[in-house]
């Protein structure tokens, strides 16, 4: 638990890289957030076997990243923390499709590996472009855009709240599993029956906050959605930032440079 | 019309467990009045507060805020001239950041953008946290969340400020700085709390509960002259009208 608490403080930095101000921050998070769903729809609609075709995507992230002055290696970092999940989905890929379908140079490369490389391509893509949009715009920007582009009101609190009290919660936890173990000892103390316990109370503290939240809320007048103070503009530039990328995600998708390429070369 | 008069009469409340958590409160309180509601715990404070601005109505007697009665039709009247500072600032401030926090009423009002801009800068400025404005609100320190969670208030304009325990979980210097601060609003002030010295500095009037029914209502100094009174409710004389430890005078 003490693992997680300090993983989370580690999104309290994803928050603060997302106040810097550079020409990627300063845009508007609508655009942003669009093109990133562009960019999404246009990695995941590739067929299985596809893997050069994805390659020149990573311009995007990469671009991004430069011009945003993000550090790298610790958005790698959050990568990894998320990569089980992408390892194992894909890892019985290499039995159940055993077809040939590449040969490199007498080395023959089954579909199956074909589609478990472009898994993990796709993965690498999607979660580096969606950590890069957090990290330019924070969570709270994002959820700003979702309402102004038309996701329900419920959805976006629901969002945002759940945000702001992942902290409160966790490091509620933290303390209930430190006391724990305070008062366990020789693995005595830790089995199922008080983890089932602590996890119960951690429901029922969590349920009580949520009325006080709840009764603090009303007391300042809600009645269902939250109104920002932020006020968005969305200017030229955005409009170039938004159509510029879209249309040279929809180049990449529709035709395969690095094969374009490939050929140019190999008839030059 | 004064909307700074808080009166309760003959209020009951029986929770759907079947404690008696308030029985035949009655009283009260004046414009600009500052007043201390003392007592053990589980003596019915909290319950008490939460009728001041209609999180629970009136199972029997009444509630009335200045010259309106609590009652759900009121509710948003109530809940504007009614301010609450909560004992957990984690439960008031919900919003990503202090500036959207302090902003969150007056945008709930309807207010057009420059008013709320110009009630986020006075209430910040009000309670000395204009530096935090930009901060997520989950990354302050407790003083800090404390100082917010009033602005977050006093934005609203109300006229009554009613808060619980305000100076539970601050250190000595950030507690102090509260009681100044406390002391400079000229709102009507209802403070339930567990710390005596401070109801001497800020308070002029106390009310001691004692198992969901009032005990004694009066001047600060006489009540807590009262030992006997004191004892019978679980409570104690403030450290300072206590002799000193070291001389015993």
């Amino acid at each position: 638990m003490a693992d997680i608490a300090t993983t989370l403080f580690d999104l309290g930095r994803l928050d603060r890289l997302a106040c810097a101000d550079t020409p990627v921050h300063r845009l508007d998070p609508r655009a942003k957030l669009l093109t990133t769903l562009v960019f999404l729809l246009c990695v995941v609609s590739f067929d299985r076997y596809s893997v050069a075709g994805l390659l020149p995507f990573s311009l995007y992230p990469v671009a991004i990243i430069a011009v945003a002055g993000l550090p790298a290696g610790f958005l790698f970092k959050k990568m990894l923390m998320v990569a089980p999940l992408a390892l194992l989905v894909g890892i019985a890929n290499p039995w159940f499709d055993q077809v040939p379908l590449l040969d490199l140079g007498g080395i023959t490369i089954s579909g199956g590996w074909v589609s478990y490389a472009s898994i993990l391509l796709r993965f690498l893509l999607t979660v580096t472009a969606t950590l890069t949009l957090i990290a330019t715009t924070g969570f709270h920007g994002v959820c700003v855009a979702l309402r102004r582009i038309g996701v329900p009101a419920a959805m976006t609190v629901q969002l945002l709240l759940a945000y702001r009290y992942l902290f409160v919660l966790v490091s509620e936890g933290a303390r209930m599993v430190r006391a724990r173990s305070l008062r366990s000892f020789r693995r005595q103390g830790e089995g199922f029956a008080p983890y089932a316990s602590l996890v119960g109370h951690l429901l029922l503290r969590t349920i009580d906050r949520a009325q006080r939240i709840h009764r603090a809320m009303l007391a300042r007048g809600f009645s269902g959605e939250l109104h920002s103070p932020v006020l968005l503009r969305f200017r030229p530039t955005d409009t170039i930032f938004l159509l510029g990328w879209s249309m040279l995600f929809l180049l990449f998708r529709l035709v395969n440079l690095p094969q374009w390429l490939g050929r140019l070369v190999v008839a030059g | 019309m004064s909307h700074h008069l808080v009166e309760l009469t003959d209020l009951n409340y029986t929770y759907p467990d079947a404690t008696q958590a308030l029985d035949s409160v009655s009283f009260r309180i004046t414009h600009g009045e500052s007043v201390a509601l003392v007592g053990a715990n589980g003596a019915g404070k909290s319950t008490l507060l939460m009728h001041l601005n209609g999180a629970l109505l009136a199972q029997h007697g009444a509630v009335r805020i200045g010259d309106i009665p609590a009652t759900r039709a009121t509710l948003p009247e109530i809940r504007r001239s009614v301010g609450m500072v909560f004992q957990d600032p984690d439960d008031q401030l919900f919003m990503p950041t202090v500036f959207e926090d302090v902003a969150f009423g007056p945008l709930n009002l309807g207010l057009p953008p420059e008013e709320v801009e110009r009630r986020v800068n006075d209430a910040l400025a009000r309670v000395g946290a204009e530096g935090l404005r930009k901060r997520p609100s989950h990354h302050l320190s407790g003083g800090e969340k404390r100082n917010v969670a009033i602005a977050t208030v006093l934005a609203m304009q109300p006229d009554v400020l009613v808060m619980d325990e305000p100076s539970s979980s601050l250190d000595p210097l950030a507690r102090r700085r509260l009681i100044y601060l406390l002391n400079s609003f000229d709102h009507t002030k209802i403070i339930a709390t567990h710390d005596l010295d401070l109801v001497l500095d800020v308070c002029r009037r106390t009310i001691v509960m004692h198992q969901g029914r009032i005990m004694a209502d009066g001047p600060t100094g006489e009540i807590f002259q009262d030992e006997g009174l004191l004892r019978r409710s679980h409570l104690e004389k403030p450290l300072r009208l206590q002799a000193c430890p070291v001389c015993g005078r």
